[in-house]
């Protein structure tokens, strides 16, 4: 079985759908293909956030630790999802722990790299700036309608 | 295509009347929520449909509606899955086995799920949703054949509070049955997802223009689960709701479960979104 360039396995993630093919390579530019073992973690909060994950397999766990408490698990994106946008905005640190809960291949975008390639290319930044608050939208309903707290009898 | 929902059976002969019921078993399911299997203790019990509710009797306590979770066939116990609220729901959830109750029923629409074959199926539970549904996934897998792609998208507070989980991990061990869970809050021990259930409807298979939705669960549940299959192409006519009221009669009498124009209890409890979405949006209704 033969690697796979980067721009195909982003052509095939939802969240490039429909965008053109230099756009793409574009992009991919900035990538590298990342693995992940259940247990490892992604990233840590309070560190650098330097990257976006585009996850192509398997499902990692967004916490926050609280000193002797369980983890609480806040979502939990997996296959098809992106992972990270604390690199668009200053500070540019990871506001949760990312932990992998079961073998996570991705593909990682360098932050800095996509914010100068949005900077260079303002059509393709307003492009995927619309994807981003697409997605942020819909977590933003979730996180809403978890506080409704809808199960409580 | 729409599907119709059919009204079940004929009008009982006395309706008002409980018939005594022995609890033959009762099982714990979570924290509040128990699994009564009742057993008639005069002749055969009447059949009842998937989607369905009886009125029961706690003597000298209260009556309160609940569906029917499993074997509604009128032959052995049927099942019926309570989460202790208030008085009687509490009362019923301490019953002992041999402990009697009254059973008025069964009531109201169906879910009518023999009418979606030859098409998909997407069926949507929120917490003790599953109970109502759950005769229907048994009637979908008992002719399995008949129906296209099946996805049963689950969803619960936290894992502590899901109901049937061993039952749910022989569905999902099946190759024809899509099955999946999440929970609105979890701990570091949870590895499936979380969010909340109407997060899962995108990640099912259907032809949205042909599919069946069944739908179950808290009412603003209900609400976003219905959207969002609208959003994803749906006919409001496709997809069935089942909503809970204050029935006390049973039989579009008393008006207590009234709902705009709708009597819960004898028009419902299961409708197409179609005839009831509106309502749902709307206050003081």
């Amino acid at each position: 079985m033969g690697i796979e360039p980067l721009h195909t396995l982003l052509r095939e993630h939802p969240f490039f759908s429909g965008l053109e093919e230099p756009d793409i390579e574009f992009i991919a530019g900035c990538g590298r293909n990342v693995v992940f073992e259940p247990g490892e973690y992604l990233f840590h909060e309070g560190e650098d956030a330097d990257q976006m994950f585009i996850v192509r397999r398997g499902r990692v766990a967004l916490e926050i630790v609280a000193p002797g408490r369980e983890p609480v698990v806040l979502d939990s994106p997996a296959e098809g999802d992106v992972i990270g946008f604390s690199w668009l905005f200053p500070p540019y640190r990871w506001q949760f722990d990312g932990r992998a809960l079961e073998p996570v291949r991705a593909v990682a975008l360098d932050g800095v790299c996509l914010r100068d390639k949005c900077e260079e290319d303002k059509r393709l930044g307003y492009e995927l700036m619309k994807r981003v608050a697409s997605i942020v939208l819909r977590r933003l309903q979730s996180a809403r309608l978890r506080l409704a707290d809808m199960y409580r009898p | 295509m729409t599907f119709p929902i059919e009204t079940a059976g004929a009008p009982l002969p006395e309706p008002m009347l409980p018939r005594q019921y022995r609890v033959r078993s009762r099982r714990r399911e979570t924290h509040d929520v128990v699994t009564l299997a009742l057993e008639p203790l005069h002749g055969p019990g009447p059949r009842c449909r998937p989607g369905q509710f009886n009125m029961l009797y706690a003597f000298g306590i209260g009556e309160v509606p609940i569906s029917v979770s499993g074997n509604p066939t009128g032959r052995g116990p049927v099942l019926h899955t309570i989460r202790a609220v208030g008085l009687a729901s509490r009362a019923l959830c301490d019953s002992r086995p041999e402990t009697v109750v009254g059973v008025r029923g069964p009531f109201g629409t169906d879910w009518a799920v023999e009418s979606a074959s030859g098409r998909d199926l997407v069926i949507v539970a929120g917490g003790i949703g599953l109970a109502p549904l759950r005769p229907a996934i048994h009637e979908v897998l008992a002719h399995r054949e008949r129906y296209g792609r099946v996805s049963v998208l689950i969803g619960a507070r936290g894992p502590a509070e899901l109901l049937y989980p061993a039952e749910i991990q022989r569905w999902r061990s099946r190759f024809d049955l899509d099955v999946r869970v999440t929970v609105d809050a979890a701990d570091g021990s949870w590895h499936g997802p979380v969010g909340v259930v109407t997060e899962l409807i995108p990640r099912a298979s259907f032809d949205p223009k042909s599919a069946l939705a069944l739908v179950c669960g808290p009412e603003i549940m209900i609400h976003f689960a219905a959207r969002s299959l609208l959003d994803h192409g749906f006919d409001p006519n496709n997809v069935r709701v089942s909503l809970e009221r204050n029935m006390k009669c049973g039989i579009g009498l008393c008006g207590h479960c009234q709902l705009g124009p709708e009597f819960v209890c004898r028009d419902g409890p299961v409708f197409t979104y179609a005839r009831v979405g509106r309502l749902l949006a709307t206050r003081e209704v």
